[in-house]
């Protein structure tokens, strides 16, 4: 690699003490993540559970129970202010449902299109325009839920069943989140498709399979742990999908699973009530760090599962 | 993984006299081909309605002006000079963070560390921090880094800095420390960033050959003279691919922004410059753009797509067709980045 004919390293002197030094810092740099996680758990524990010094912590003014069971979320200041988690909740799950309706079968359908049926050259031709999918920002589907879908397709389409949408509705924002999340699918279950031997392919084809048998009586249940890592990732991505439900979705904190209305998910609360102009240390800015544990506690508990999946039924070929 | 065509396929006409079920099987085999197919190709599809749906409503305000303006309440004047400069600031220091961050802590992870404890545990946190929403970090953001420019901003008025400045015959008037600067949203967004950037680094880390290293150790070198001088030039296509892919991930990062509290209205490009002639002839802008407030791409079109004026509509479209732009842009070096190193590295 080094162009010089003397290489200007083989003059140096090697010091044990600049070897420890480099390692030590590379290390600091690795330190960095685990130091995140940690000032992550801290700000969020620091702000809803206890606080120190003056400021009254979240689940010192509001009862953890009443924030788990509480079906009203009217986050204001003073005695008016209702702190139950159960409409955020709502919002959340109904929009990730309807991405998960409409990311996995798709998501899914791209992942055994690619691997059993395209050619490697239309498989070429394919893989980029999901990587596409999967890189334009959060922000830009809102504006093509909220724009297009809401206005050009949906509301022409219910009404033929009479059905009334709102501008803001949770269906749209359901929708372009699964549009975002189908490349992670088709991508990640891909690579576990792959991943099954050719020879059972081959025996099934042997044993007269059609391509059908093969694929979702062989192959996808011989990949099956990998699959369901990858739908859950794609959930947990669902639910921690911010700009698009805030532009789309809507900002009425209602416990209902109408997905004609508008809904609010806990991360549209936390950028709704992060722009608001409420006093800094006011419980209804509190109330986002409560938030905060909901959501970072809902998204590590499936990813973790997610891993867990991968790892225990994993299916281990020579 | 594809199966020559004439094993899967009989024709159906021989088949047909045998047995309807066979006949049945074949049929139900082609109509799950066709439904895959149809799956794979809506991608297609909806990536060019996104893209025909946004043009179209961009027009009536897609103009040359449109980037050399800054924000207005006046949805024909109203363009996006400050959320592009804010965007160039931001990336530039988030590359900054994050770059020798994310590689050291993958060269740590690949070429030095064993596998002990405290690496295990580094191994799966980062595994669980990339699944973390970005909006966490934005609070992450908020509550220490805002707060630390806060408290710093007390005692820093900048009138050192001005006085250090004046040696070098840099004038400048005030300096003053917003908290909601540059800076803090750039630590932000490498947060939001580094376990992509150091997975991308590993990755490429990892298809280095170990001959290489083997070699380079076999000649005397020490671990770290390997590293620097082979492993990481050897490596350096596919981690500087990785990195501006994750970077143009942060270019359309509007939530941690907007936790941060970064401003959805304004008409002021950081520290003033609103030109690249000025990054060069105003020294003094320049050093205090990083210590600015700012908008970036994002925010502004999640604030136009909010607007109730409809004309606003196509003040967002354009913006959006902006960012894909520049997304494109970035995401051509990659690959041109991509392309050359396939070309030149050979093992």
């Amino acid at each position: 690699m080094t162009k010089s004919k003397t290489p200007a390293w083989a003059s140096q002197r090697v010091s044990r003490h600049h070897e420890k030094l480099i390692q030590a810092v590379l290390f600091l740099c690795a330190a960095v993540s685990v130091l995140t996680t940690a000032a992550i758990i801290m700000v969020l524990l620091g702000n809803a559970v206890y606080a120190p010094g003056e400021k009254k912590a979240f689940f010192e003014q509001v009862s953890v129970w009443q924030f788990l069971t509480g079906t009203h979320w009217k986050p204001v200041d003073g005695a008016e202010g209702r702190f139950g988690i159960i409409p955020l909740l709502s919002g959340t799950f109904m929009v990730a449902l309807i991405a998960s309706v409409v990311s996995v079968p798709t998501g899914l359908g791209a992942a055994i299109y690619m691997s059993e049926y395209a050619a490697p050259r239309e498989r070429e031709f394919l893989k980029p325009i999901l990587e596409v999918l999967a890189g334009i920002p959060s922000v830009i589907y809102g504006f093509f839920a909220l724009k297009f879908i809401t206005p050009w397709i949906l509301k022409p389409v219910l009404g033929i069943f009479g059905l009334e949408l709102g501008t803001f509705n949770a269906l749209s924002a359901g929708i372009v989140v699964g549009i975002m999340v189908t490349p992670l699918i088709a991508s990640l279950s891909e690579d576990v498709i792959r991943s099954v031997p050719r020879s059972l392919r081959e025996a099934a084809y042997a044993l007269g399979s059609t391509r059908f048998d093969v694929s979702m009586r062989v192959v996808v249940p011989a990949a099956l742990s990998g699959i369901l890592a990858a739908f859950l990732l794609a959930f947990s991505r669902a639910i921690g999908e911010t700009m698009a439900v805030v532009i789309a979705g809507g900002q009425q904190p209602i416990a209902t699973l109408n997905p004609l209305r508008g809904a609010q998910t806990m991360t549209s609360f936390m950028v709704h009530a992060s722009t608001g102009d409420s006093a800094a240390d006011s419980i209804s800015r509190m109330s986002i760090y409560a938030i905060g544990i909901a959501l970072f506690v809902i998204t590590l508990t499936i990813n973790l599962i997610s891993g867990w999946i991968l790892r225990r039924y994993r299916e281990v070929y020579q | 993984m594809s199966i020559p065509n004439s094993a899967a396929k009989p024709t159906i006409s021989f088949i047909s006299g045998v047995d309807g079920r066979i006949r049945r099987r074949l049929l139900l085999s082609r109509v799950f081909a066709w439904t895959c197919r149809l799956a794979t190709y809506s991608a297609l599809a909806v990536l060019i309605v996104l893209l025909v749906a946004i043009v179209y409503s961009s027009v009536g305000r897609l103009s040359p002006d449109f980037v050399t303006n800054t924000n207005s309440t006046n949805p024909a004047k109203a363009g996006m000079l400050a959320g592009l400069w804010g965007s160039f600031w931001l990336i530039l220091f988030t590359s900054l963070f994050s770059v020798p961050v994310g590689v050291g802590s993958a060269v740590y992870l690949e070429e030095i560390a064993k596998d002990n404890f405290v690496v295990r545990i580094i191994k799966v946190n980062l595994a669980n921090l990339a699944g973390v929403p970005s909006i966490v970090y934005g609070m992450l953001g908020y509550t220490v880094f805002r707060t630390s420019a806060a408290t710093l901003s007390v005692w820093f008025d900048g009138s050192h800095v001005i006085q250090v400045l004046g040696l070098f015959r840099i004038r400048l008037a005030k300096l003053p420390l917003y908290e909601d600067n540059i800076l803090v949203g750039a630590l932000t967004l490498t947060l939001v960033i580094l376990p992509t950037v150091i997975a991308a680094s590993q990755e490429a880390l990892r298809s280095v050959p170990s001959s290489i290293r083997i070699a380079s150790l076999a000649l005397g070198a020490t671990r770290w003279q390997t590293i620097w001088r082979q492993v990481i030039p050897a490596a350096l296509p596919g981690i500087s691919t990785g990195v501006i892919l994750s970077t143009s991930r942060a270019i359309g990062e509007a939530a941690p922004l907007i936790m941060l509290g970064a401003l959805t209205y304004t008409s002021m490009c950081p520290g003033s410059i609103d030109s690249p002639i000025k990054l060069l002839t105003r020294p003094a802008q320049v050093l205090h753009a990083p210590l600015d407030q700012f908008t970036a791409m994002p925010i502004e079109i999640y604030d136009w797509s909010k607007q109730p004026d409809s004309r606003f509509t196509a003040v967002a479209a354009s913006g959006i067709v902006v960012l894909l732009v520049v997304l494109l842009a970035i995401n051509s070096v990659a690959m041109m980045v991509r392309h050359y190193a396939s070309r030149r590295l050979k093992w």
